[in-house]
């Protein structure tokens, strides 16, 4: 920073023409609301892979050996919080209040970190007690399935951090209260998707256990092992 | 990292090599776009050729059946997205702004990015040649042929992880469409005075956001089934192939609509210059648009017929599938509409237009033939959906791209092509693409398979065979007058003026080609047709409107070349890139796709650090 030419140094307030809108919402905030509708279809490609495949595992562990809804019942409470921090920090940033941002930007991040410690405490106990990527319908739909929304907390993580750095280097300028809301308005997203995958894959999914006798996915492996035999 | 805008200084050449490979400018962009997409269209129209030839007789050996399956696997996916998906692309970042009276797109380096992963992503997808792996499960690769015992080799791989890059490129294209339309029109420019072209942009920008996730998660799915064991379509663990069937097709079909919509608004935009007449009855052309897009959605299972979902779903697909055709055939008795009575002036573009019309009627009746599942069960993988797809998309979307270019012309060179050449190649290609295409529908009919490298002799379709290839050299005949006519207008052409078609849209108002900042002064609209409206009220006055005069570019906040979207686009086509090494060790590709990964990081920091304008040192005081 300290040899950084001032010419290149990000302008204090966006350029004018940034504010000049048809609809009168800013450009990168209308972006991430398109963004978002896209990536609705995205989870909701996941999410029926998942539900069209539920119950069908041929082999175990199923579901009810090795989901644990107490623990994600936890977990899911502190990405919840996390939403309730980045309802804070946007209203403090909303209100110029650069100290409390960096407060509740801090929060955020320590409970969306704390989310996955969670996740990656969880998978790392169901592949220590059998349940790899290959292993069967079950774990692959469930590891993509919850892989890519760690991955969008990863990510939101990093651009919290990210926020974060900029508000404790630069009190007076950025990050301006526009890339706050913009950043909030992912991590919401984020949270309300968990919702719907903890509801489903969890409360609903989580006590499937083996398809029952007479499944066409039972059929379809009888045929199979007869083949074979 | 702070200091990483300092130390790669920002690229500061306007002219050469290194300024193409950084720009922002939308025209220059829209003029990338063009030029790889016919690279890529002189490709898929090799391949095609190859086919044609070892089709022309029965039993013939020209080419081994494997080759035959690379053949029409690349042709479909060379000619869908990497032809029209980004001529679509060209006409959007050439006019959209252009239309709209916007300096630029919403995101200027967005836009920079999406070309380069869309550029990236094609030469990707045909390194697979230089190492003979090339994909051979057909366009739409139906699971499981492309489970990896079905498929060895990593040409399945290339098609999967190239895609993957071209659905990033067309996302973020999607994204950045979206915001402009919406945010930057010019003052008056409602959206009911919007352009028809801009209107279909709109709907099919909307379309790409919302259908290329889909497809996305498709090819995580065959991508982690190939490259990690996953099971989502591995039969022997309970998966099942049908679900690649709906995931496909629930993008696809919306995807169809995403190469049509463009050659439609084009097509919206010509008919009335050339009829002398506003568009007739453009509310319900616009509500066709959307009423299609919004359709799109509910028709995907018209391609899964013959797989057995059961009467109910064949029936209620049918009946959408019909229903969909109904706002299409609107749009046609708009345009029709439009030249009735008008005073027409059949210039290529509108010999274009209105081959698009004829053509896409031919087409049009033939997908409603098999909207009906009985008969489709009869023409399911017979050479009569190869007729009724190249109706739609040559007879529809490559004559509706060539009207564009032919009309535009002008606007984008300064130049006038030469009206002759521009007529001879119109009725050649037009000739060329019946004979090849329609011996199809009765090749079908009589029972000619759809993919088959050869056929024995005694079921009578070597006639309409040969029809079919003798058509192909036509066609290539029309393209390499187009490719001439093309070159040696920009040399030797008339000077075009700034408005020679007497057009509506505001693109005309300005010099021709327009200068870097478009329009010195921001027009303001008062109607649908605004520049129509300019120059009706001047006539009325008995003057006429010069173009624009130009200003001093540097007086004109526009934002600055970057260095940033290429690397990053770099780094994206690395990570897809990685995946691909086969060197024996198995492992060592995640480290060298994980460098991609930290390149597109770099690229991501750099670029959120770099302020979208330069500020300008002198000239910055005076905003």
């Amino acid at each position: 920073m300290a040899h950084a030419d001032t010419t290149h140094a990000p302008p204090a307030h966006p350029p004018a023409h940034e504010e000049e809108t048809t609809t009168g919402i800013n450009h990168r905030k209308l972006l991430m609301w398109v963004f978002l509708g896209s990536d609705c279809l995205f989870f909701g490609s996941l999410i029926a892979t998942y539900m069209v495949y539920r119950g069908q595992s041929i082999v175990g562990p199923y579901p009810r050996d090795i989901i644990d809804v107490p623990i994600t019942t936890v977990s899911t409470f502190v990405l919840l919080m996390s939403s309730f921090a980045m309802v804070m920090g946007v209203a403090a940033a909303r209100n110029g209040n650069q100290k409390r941002l960096i407060q509740w930007l801090v929060l955020t991040i320590i409970l969306g970190g704390t989310f996955i410690g969670f996740q990656v405490y969880e998978f790392n106990l169901f592949r220590v007690e059998g349940l790899r990527y290959e292993t069967n319908l079950f774990s692959s739909t469930f590891f993509t399935l919850t892989g890519f929304h760690g991955a969008h907390v990863t990510l939101g993580l990093v651009w919290l951090i990210a926020l974060a750095i900029m508000a404790a280097r630069n009190p007076a300028g950025r990050p301006s209260d526009l890339d706050v809301d913009i950043a909030g308005l992912y991590w919401h997203f984020v949270d309300i998707v968990w919702i719907v995958i903890f509801t489903l894959l969890y409360l609903i999914g989580g006590f499937d256990g083996p398809p029952e006798a007479g499944h066409a996915a039972v059929q379809g492996w009888n045929w199979v092992t007869g083949l074979i035999s | 990292m702070v200091t990483i805008t300092g130390v790669i200084p920002r690229p500061s050449t306007y002219t050469g090599l290194w300024s193409w490979l950084t720009t922002v400018d939308h025209k220059r962009i829209g003029a990338l776009y063009g030029f790889s997409a016919f690279f890529f269209f002189i490709i898929g129209g090799i391949e095609a050729g190859i086919m044609r030839m070892q089709l022309v007789t029965s039993d013939n050996s020209m080419v081994s059946a494997d080759w035959f399956n690379a053949m029409f696997t690349m042709h479909g996916t060379t000619m869908i997205f990497m032809v029209i998906m980004p001529f679509g692309a060209t006409f959007f970042n050439f006019l959209v702004p252009l239309m709209i009276g916007a300096r630029d797109v919403a995101f200027p380096r967005l836009n920079a990015f999406s070309y380069w992963t869309f550029l990236f992503g094609a030469l990707l997808m045909h390194a697979g040649f230089l190492i003979g792996q090339v994909p051979d499960a057909g366009w739409f690769s139906y699971a499981n042929l492309t489970a990896a015992p079905f498929s060895e080799g990593k040409g399945l791989d290339f098609w999967a992880l190239s895609l993957q890059v071209l659905g990033v490129a067309s996302l973020a294209a999607g994204f950045n469409f979206v915001v402009t339309i919406i945010n930057m029109r010019a003052p008056g420019m409602s959206l009911m005075r919007m352009p028809v072209f801009i209107w279909m942009t709109l709907v099919t920008s909307i379309l790409l956001v919302l259908a290329f996730p889909i497809i996305t998660v498709a090819l995580i799915e065959l991508t982690a089934d190939r490259q990690f064991g996953a099971n989502f379509f591995n039969t022997a663990a309970g998966g099942d192939p049908i679900l690649w069937q709906h995931l496909f097709w629930l993008f696809g079909h919306p995807e169809v609509y995403i190469l049509i919509l463009p050659a439609m608004g084009v097509v919206s935009e010509i008919i009335p210059t050339y009829s002398r007449k506003p568009l007739f009855g453009y509310p319900v052309v616009v509500f066709s648009g959307i009423v299609i897009a919004i359709m799109s959605w509910a028709v995907w299972s018209h391609h899964m017929f013959t797989v057995g979902l059961g009467p109910i779903a064949n029936s209620v697909f049918t009946i959408t599938t019909m229903l969909i055709a109904v706002p299409t055939g609107v749009k046609i008795f708009n345009w029709v509409g439009t030249m009735w009575n008008g005073s027409i002036d059949l210039k290529t573009p509108m010999l274009m237009a209105i081959g698009f019309v004829a053509l896409f009627i031919v087409g049009g009746l033939s997908g409603v033939s098999h909207a009906v599942s009985p008969s489709d069960f009869q023409q399911q993988d017979t050479y009569y959906i190869v007729a009724h797809i190249h109706y739609v998309l040559f007879g529809g979307a490559i004559f509706g791209i060539f009207a564009g270019i032919y009309y535009w012309y002008p606007k984008i060179t300064g130049k006038m092509y030469n009206e002759l050449l521009g007529k001879i190649h119109f009725w050649l290609m037009f000739v060329g693409m019946n004979l090849t295409f329609f011996p199809m529908h009765y090749a079908g009919l009589n029972g000619m398979p759809r993919r088959i490298y050869t056929y024995a002799e005694g079921f009578g379709w070597e006639g309409m065979n040969l029809l079919a290839t003798i058509g192909y050299f036509v066609i290539v005949i029309s393209l390499l007058i187009f490719i001439h006519n093309f070159f040696r207008s920009i040399k030797k052409g008339e000077e075009a003026g700034h408005d020679p078609w007497d057009a509506p849209t505001l693109e005309w108002s300005i010099s021709s080609p327009p200068p870097v900042y478009n329009f010195a002064e921001v027009p303001v609209v008062r109607g649908q047709d605004a520049y129509w409206i300019t120059k009706r009220e001047a006539a009325a006055r008995g003057e006429t409107v010069p173009a624009e005069p130009h200003v001093d570019p540097s007086t004109i906040h526009l934002p600055s070349p970057s260095y940033w979207p290429l690397i990053t686009s770099f780094g994206v086509v690395w990570i897809a890139g990685g995946l691909l090494i086969d060197v024996g060790w198995d492992y060592i590709r995640f480290p060298i796709s994980f460098v991609g990964g930290i390149i597109t990081i770099l690229g991501v920091i750099g670029w959120s650090l770099e302020p979208p304008a330069e500020e300008h040192h002198e000239a910055a005081d005076h905003h």
